[in-house]
């Protein structure tokens, strides 16, 4: 049994028409989602934007109401009214968010940002409080002189590690990134990660890790989940993803990956044609009259790819 | 050397910040050949953008040394009047957010117009039309008709970037530059989009400085690459001897430093420390030094040149001769106190 399992994961949104406002319509931002993520392991959730991955991770947090299915965290299902109140289930479950330039508080000194959730969930004396913010500076690798600094003194990188540091403050089981380096240099991407896959090392943690970037999530997660108009269209190890790829949409967004090597350009281009094509002309084969993809048909033990019923 | 479109030489752009001025853009040379995209690499604050900026003569505050000159005419000392017909006619840009690059309160055809009247006014109010028509087509919009009459915020952020290539490109322009074209695009959108820049390159024959720090779309695409660090141009080559052969220690440690989907890394390399801020640049000595604190001082240049490592190949500082990279267990000590 994994730590977190998502089960028919469905969250609708209701599109309000009419002098009324009434319900004419909703929105399947994720239409039936199932994916189960072991403890210490890093979970990959890939898709463009408007695929429903973010609206995913929203939902397993809280920050989206979930219309049906269940998400069961070590044996809790949180979808369960009152089951979030439980103060342990809201501490084992964290967020980093994606612009470190918003989701700090600009009027906040980082002592207060990082001891936030300290206060609503542990009762510290100022020193403990000040005590344990230092030791968490240190753990993301600044300075504990800088607890009285305010966010626009850092740089992203930094600001970014102050994310990280509110989000593991509470020693969270489970920790959602989303987006986590979309917004920060190169460099200091690669810095970040590194250090992400640092503290997972150290703290055991579990990661819900959601990107556009292929490049990262091959990187950094064990398995991978692929979605598409708020469904998985593959669900698989890095190996089974990368290595075999079987839904066209899966194949279509490796395809578009720019290479780093200039020598591959053509093959490049002649892969991308050939890929294109088997698009269009197999479009039928993996996609419903509605242009969805079908429920996820398992192929081998870990790997599951959104087929028709028969072949 | 007919072919050169344009040519910088030792080119900086200062902005005044508080009493001093402090460049941005720092001595830099270089040319652009027609049919050829030239692709400018670097991070935020490498002064990439201020460069592209400078070509345009959009700064209305800097002060810019050096030349630019575009087929032979210097655009730094250029009467306004003669640089806005340079503008738009000659030579355009692609603007890096389609959302701010649109006027949200008119329809996309009058954007595209706009243009055309302003550069092209011999044509008349049906043959405009047309035209706009034909450049929508061109940009791989399907229904033209239609979306010559929609706004900006109908439009997906694929289309709108579409748009404002269309305006980049309505009166043919020679010189092209394309400011982080895709940067706000999900990735299978930036392929459409990289292959209409370079299908648009091999009909016009045009110019193409292309920005970005996504060193993929640079070898998907460029011709010639420089790469820029704080203000300066630290190596230029073409793109298979700099992704097969890069000397200049940032070069390297930026390809080192990207995630690929191709070969699995243990662990990322990580550029210790951070640009530094405009007035704190340093002024003296090799600008990446800072950065590569276990290179010893005697292998920089005290004032580090552009030097021709192999023809078309050049290298700015002394410091790549003997330059590695620090063994694992130093790097990690290192992160610790950045």
């Amino acid at each position: 049994m994994g730590l977190l399992e998502v089960k028919n994961l469905k969250v609708h949104f209701p599109i309000h028409g009419g002098i009324f406002r009434k319900v004419v319509g909703e929105v399947k931002a994720v239409d039936n989602v199932s994916f189960t993520i072991e403890a210490g392991q890093t979970y990959g959730l890939v898709g463009e934007s408007g695929s429903g991955k973010t609206t995913t991770g929203r939902a397993i947090i809280g920050l989206n109401s979930i219309t049906s299915g269940s998400v069961i965290f070590e044996g809790q299902d949180l979808a369960l009214k009152g089951v979030r109140k439980q103060k342990n289930i809201r501490k084992d479950i964290q967020m980093i968010f994606q612009d470190p330039y918003s989701s700090l508080n600009p009027k906040k000194r980082v002592l207060d940002i990082i001891a936030e959730p300290l206060r609503n969930f542990e009762k510290m004396s100022p020193g403990e409080e000040k005590r344990r913010v230092q030791e968490l500076l240190l753990q993301v690798g600044l300075s504990p002189e800088n607890i009285l600094k305010y966010p626009h003194e850092f740089s992203g990188g930094q600001r970014q590690r102050i994310g990280i540091a509110r989000a593991i403050a509470l020693k969270p089981k489970l920790i959602i990134a989303d987006e986590p380096v979309s917004a920060l240099d190169v460099s200091v991407q690669a810095q970040v990660l590194n250090f992400m896959q640092d503290i997972q090392k150290e703290l055991n943690l579990t990661f819900l890790f959601i990107s556009h970037d292929l490049g990262i999530i091959r990187h950094m997660c064990d398995h991978i989940g692929i979605m598409y108009k708020g469904r998985h269209v593959e669900q698989g190890t890095a190996k089974d993803i990368f290595d075999n790829p079987r839904h066209i949409y899966t194949k279509r967004l490796i395809a578009a990956i720019p290479d780093i090597d200039p020598k591959q350009r053509e093959k490049q281009t002649e892969f991308r044609k050939s890929v294109s094509m088997e698009y269009e002309q197999a479009h039928r084969n993996y996609f419903d009259e509605q242009g969805m993809p079908y429920p996820l048909k398992s192929i081998s033990e870990t790997h599951l790819v959104a087929l028709p019923e028969k072949g | 050397m007919s072919e050169e479109l344009l040519e910088i030489k030792n080119l900086s752009t200062s902005f005044r910040i508080v009493d001093d001025y402090y460049a941005a853009v720092d001595d830099v040379t270089l040319s652009v050949r027609k049919n050829e995209i030239l692709a400018i690499v670097g991070e935020s604050g490498s002064g990439k953008s201020a460069l592209a900026f400078s070509i345009m003569g959009l700064h209305t505050r800097a002060k810019i040394d050096g030349q630019i000159k575009y087929k032979g005419h210097d655009i730094v000392t250029m009467s306004p009047a003669a640089l806005n017909k340079l503008r738009g006619q000659e030579m355009s840009m692609i603007f890096q957010d389609p959302l701010s690059a649109l006027n949200p309160l008119m329809i996309i055809g009058s954007q595209i117009e706009e243009v055309l009247i302003l550069h092209d006014s011999k044509l008349s109010k049906k043959q405009r039309k047309e035209k706009v028509i034909d450049l929508l087509n061109k940009v791989g919009i399907s229904r033209p008709e239609h979306t010559y009459q929609q706004y900006p915020h109908e439009l997906s952020g694929g289309m709108r970037q579409r748009v404002v290539i269309a305006i980049a490109i309505a009166n043919s322009p020679k010189l092209l530059i394309a400011d982080e074209p895709t940067t706000a695009l999900d990735v299978t959108i930036q392929l459409q989009i990289l292959e209409l820049i370079k299908r648009l390159k091999n009909d016009m024959e045009a110019g193409i400085i292309l920005i970005t720090h996504d060193l993929g779309v640079v070898s998907e695409m460029a011709d010639r690459v420089a790469v820029m660090y704080a203000g300066q141009i630290v190596e230029i080559a073409d793109i298979f001897t700099l992704t097969s052969n890069p000397k200049h220690p940032y070069t390297r440690s930026l390809l080192n430093s990207i995630p690929t989907v191709k070969e699995e890394k243990s662990r990322l390399h990580v550029i210790q420390g951070i640009v530094p801020p405009l007035q704190n640049l340093p002024r003296k000595g090799c600008r990446f030094s800072a950065r590569t604190p276990w290179i010893p001082e005697w292998e920089h240049e005290e004032n580090p040149q552009l030097h021709e490592v192999a023809p078309g190949h050049f290298v700015r500082c002394t410091c790549h001769y003997n330059f590695h990279f620090p063994d694992t267990s130093e790097e990690a000590s290192h992160n610790g106190t950045s």
